[in-house]
């Protein structure tokens, strides 16, 4: 067990070997939720809850939004 | 209005809308509980309300009657007794001379008791542990 | 083998500690110590998994050197409830804890490995600190508590598994409620590792909501399994008595249930962020509460097994986890801040509050009532209890609003909705709600009841609002797509499992509260005295008391007396029941009174009943044995005086004193079928009871779809939509 446990421990010290940049895990994780918001008001649309014109300038506000995550995204990861 | 303004406005009333309803919580919560008394107190005092009556049941007094049982209980001492109409499910270890506990309210000098709210303290097989913890009681569903 | 189990106990305290240490090492950047520590708590569960097959095993062969088995379990006890008597005792369900603590630690390890690089070693030192925790409750707080506990010399015979616990429902109740419990564990040790970190966007949301979700599911099976046992198997009729333990369950489900929606809001529109940490802090706190009244006896319940040694450890964690959380909140206060504000108050991300403060309300109040005993008896001296009729009052309205809010919530959109969509939207389930309201005052007795009146409406409103939401769902899928009504219907669910699963269970709570609110409205109960051959009226029903039962198993353990009933409705035969009443022989009978003690020690109802969708018709049974008092009184005068004669320990002699107790006992089930005494009826027409199972049933299959994992569909829509904005993005 104690080998088993300590085998991370003998490896050499090495720098951030395919992590993730908790910034990443950030933006990510608000590009999902844009994305589902997008999808829901989409569904919301189909169902009746917006108008074509609500939908229109949700619609439009909400990708605003996601590109300007993603062009953080680009920047971020380019930096790393 | 400025924003800040509105916004300390509204977090007031939140918390005094919370606040009174706690107060209301702690109030109903008091007046809905029930106090434990023995027969004695319930004879010496004008007893309006709820209670829990605990104490001895009679020798030879339980009867039944078509719609449940009636039976005396008395004070742990002994010195006073008041007459309980009871409905519902009666415990096994249910028996005359056992302490029990039972609640309701008084109608014309008898303890009127809630359904089901019949429940006997520990009998004879637990009583070092009833000794060791009175709070200790058997409830039997 | 108790060896090998206490060494595993010791090794797993040892590896949950040095988890700790290690996780704390790679919290200060050193990845290596982070993974160092992943790899102690999958030791953890391995070393755990062996110590709960050593205690099942011991259980199989009935090894009574195991304190635990020869306690809880007997060589005559069936072998499926050999296997789950593990956790009727302190030590096994601290184990169990333990272990499934252990398995969902290494999930969220492993699920998260190469990501949250911040937040994960802290999250680990939580989980592992409370895992070394229980370890060490096992190991240090006495014999109870300590699954490898040994009894020298083994006894022949154990006492056996506790007969209420005899049923199929409270078998699978307290691992499922403990897992409830364990699970929320993971997002709380996030949430805390979020806050010491700084990294409170929604990142930590979005990985542990799933375990959240398996929380409050466990929880829902555990819950509604005790109102299940407790309603064929206690003899007072019911499924919910605001017993404390019970209400301690129902705790931490109601606000995981208020942070499974919050949590919504914080990942779209980043606001709610101290209220959805505080949630977590709060279901958390409440689930070791739940441990905690379980098992310290400090409130009397039919659950609480008497006073224990690990009742003040673990109340001294409730107070650690709770003062932490909140200086940490505090502290953190600046990065909590929300990133917008409310857009309007007609949106959902406003109906959740609503709801939210609905269910922590509800949460609070029940709070309140079940410590109340403790509140008076600080305040006035005297123990004084709310009973049931204080709950039922408080939590009546708050039930009501949630069923309105079942429907609601999934009806509005996120963030605006003009009023000319939202009429559009409630129309027919308004008009639905009426027809059902004007249905039920013109032609049932739910006229007379104001509350029940209201929650069907309510409910009316929410199902048809739910079914439209399907409808909508299918009828825009078709025109898209084409297919059959099925098929598009299992489409758009398997494309939005989260959102499809949620309005299920919806549908479920709301079907689970009718059957409720209908059947405590409309119960007809009636306490019946009856001699064989005599009929009382029931409701539509009349009951006759045909002739009584009577057996004794093998070595006199169980006695069973019991009665036929003949049911019939408008004079037709409709069906005939056998309750019946099982007395049990007890090993801490009191020696002076050995066959009294069998006839008032632990007895079970069994429940004769018939289920229907519109009511069940259910009877108890309870003999009147007082007729067979003198008997008793005198046969165990003479064991007694038999037994001073022989005392000493003459394995014969004592042999015969047992045999002598086993014909006294048959003896009276005897005289009791010759010649039998008026015995006590329960009678209860209970309606819509089982639209409560029912309603239960469709809220786990929601539950289910939420969770199943979606890979394929999720990846596919990720990247049509990742097409579509890089083509915008191109024009931008």
């Amino acid at each position: 067990m104690a080998v088993f446990v300590t085998v991370p421990l003998r490896r050499p010290a090495r720098s951030d070997e395919g992590a993730e940049n908790p910034r990443v895990a950030e933006l990510e994780a608000r590009k999902e939720a844009k994305y589902r918001e997008i999808r829901d008001a989409e569904m919301d649309r189909e169902a009746g809850k917006l108008t074509d014109e609500e939908w229109t300038r949700v619609d439009r506000e909400l990708r605003r939004e996601a590109i300007a995550l993603l062009k953080q995204l680009d920047r971020v990861r380019g930096g790393e | 209005m400025d924003p800040d303004r509105k916004r300390k406005i509204r977090l007031g009333v939140a918390l005094g809308t919370a606040v009174l309803l706690a107060a209301a919580l702690v109030y109903t919560s008091f007046s809905a509980s029930t106090e434990a008394k023995q027969p004695s107190d319930l004879l010496s005092a004008s007893a309006d309300g709820t209670y829990d009556l605990t104490g001895k049941v009679v020798a030879d007094s339980v009867r039944r009657t078509d719609d449940g049982l009636r039976f005396e209980i008395e004070d742990r001492d002994g010195s006073a007794s008041l007459p309980v109409a009871y409905t519902g499910a009666v415990p096994d270890p249910f028996r005359e001379g056992r302490e029990v506990i039972v609640t309701g309210e008084m109608q014309d000098g008898t303890f009127v008791a809630e359904r089901d709210s019949l429940v006997t303290k520990c009998p004879s097989k637990f009583s070092d542990e009833a000794e060791q913890d009175p709070e200790h009681v058997i409830i039997d569903e | 083998m108790i060896v090998l189990g206490s060494a595993c106990l010791i090794l797993a305290l040892v590896a949950a500690l040095y988890a700790v240490v290690a996780a704390l090492a790679g919290a200060r950047g050193d990845r290596r110590w982070a993974d160092s520590s992943r790899r102690a708590v999958y030791a953890l569960a391995g070393l755990l998994t062996l110590a709960v097959v050593i205690v099942e095993a011991a259980f199989l062969r009935s090894d009574f050197s195991f304190r635990l088995v020869a306690d809880h379990s007997s060589t005559t006890t069936p072998t499926g409830y050999k296997l789950t008597a593990m956790w009727s005792s302190q030590g096994g369900s601290l184990l169990l804890w333990a272990w499934v603590l252990s398995l969902a630690s290494s999930a969220v390890l492993f699920a998260t490995r190469g990501r949250h690089r911040e937040i994960v070693p802290w999250a680990t030192a939580v989980m592992m600190g409370v895992g070394a925790f229980f370890c060490g409750l096992m190991l240090f707080a006495g014999p109870e508590a300590d699954p490898f506990a040994r009894l020298d010399p083994a006894p022949a015979e154990g006492a056996g598994l506790m007969p209420l616990l005899r049923h199929p429902a409270m078998a699978m109740h307290p691992p499922m409620l403990y897992s409830g419990y364990v699970f929320f564990t993971i997002p709380f040790a996030f949430a805390i590792g979020a806050l010491i970190t700084r990294r409170l966007d929604a990142s930590w949301i979005r990985s542990t909501r799933r375990f959240a979700l398996i929380a409050w599911t466990f929880l829902t099976i555990g819950i509604v399994l005790g109102a299940r046992w407790s309603y064929s198997e206690l003899g007072w009729g019911g499924y919910w008595a605001w017993d404390p333990v019970e209400n301690a369950s129902l705790m931490p489900w109601l606000v995981g249930t208020a942070f499974l929606h919050s949590i919504m809001v914080q990942e779209r529109r980043g606001m709610l962020k101290v209220w959805n940490v505080s949630l977590i802090v709060a279901a958390f706190s409440l689930a070791l509460l739940g441990t905690f009244l379980v098992r310290s006896g400090i409130l009397d319940s039919i659950h609480a097994f008497g006073a224990s040694t690990v009742g003040p450890p673990i109340l001294v964690l409730i107070g650690c986890v709770v003062l932490g959380s909140v200086v940490l909140i505090v502290s953190r206060l600046d990065d909590l801040r929300p990133e917008r504000r409310l857009d309007s108050a007609f949106s959902r991300e406003a109906i959740f509050l609503v709801n939210n403060l609905l269910l922590v309300g509800l949460g609070a109040v029940i709070f309140w009532g079940t410590f109340f005993p403790l509140v008076s008896e600080a305040i006035t001296g005297t123990r004084s209890s709310v009973g049931p009729p204080f709950f039922n009052r408080l939590a009546t309205p708050l039930a009501i609003a949630a069923v309105l809010f079942t429907g609601i919530g999934p009806l509005i959109a996120w963030r605006q909705m003009s009023w000319r969509s939202a009429w559009a939207i409630v129309r027919w389930p308004l008009a639905v709600a009426a027809v059902v309201t004007v249905a039920l005052i013109a032609f049932t007795d739910a006229r007379g009841e104001p509350f029940a009146l209201t929650l069907f409406a309510f409910a009316a409103f929410a199902l048809s609002a739910l079914v439209q939401e399907f409808a909508k769902g299918v009828a825009a899928r078709r025109a898209l797509a084409g297919g059959s009504v099925p098929g598009a219907l299992a489409a758009i669910v398997s494309r939005n499992r989260r959102r499809y699963g949620g309005y299920l269970v919806h549908v479920g709570i709301a079907v689970l509260l009718i059957g409720v609110a209908g059947s405590t409205s409309f119960q007809t109960s009636r306490d019946l005295f009856l001699s064989p051959g005599e009929s009382a009226t029931v409701g539509d029903y009349e009951v006759t008391y045909v002739e009584p039962t009577q057996s004794v198993s093998g070595s006199e353990e169980r006695l069973t007396l019991g009665a036929v009933l003949d049911v019939r409705r408008d004079g037709e035969h409709f069906t005939t029941l056998r309750p019946t009443r099982n007395y049990y022989s007890s090993r801490n009978a009191d020696p002076a009174s050995p066959v009294r003690g069998f006839f008032e020690g632990e007895a079970t109802s069994e429940v004769g009943r018939t289920d229907g969708l519109g009511e069940d018709f259910w009877t108890a049974v309870q003999p009147d044995l007082t007729r067979f008092d003198p008997v008793i009184e005198r046969v165990d005068e003479r064991l007694a005086a038999i037994g001073e004669r022989v005392e000493g320990g003459d394995p014969a002699a004592q042999a015969q004193v047992a045999a002598l107790q086993g014909a006294a006992i048959r003896g009276v089930a005897n005289r009791y079928a010759d010649d039998p005494p008026p015995a006590n009826f329960r009678v209860n027409v209970n309606p819509l009871v089982t639209w409560i199972w029912i309603g239960w049933m469709i809220a786990l299959i929601g539950a289910l779809i939420a969770l199943w994992p979606s890979a394929g569909a999720r990846g596919r829509v990720r990247e049509m939509y990742a097409a579509r904005l890089a083509r915008e993005l191109s024009r931008a």
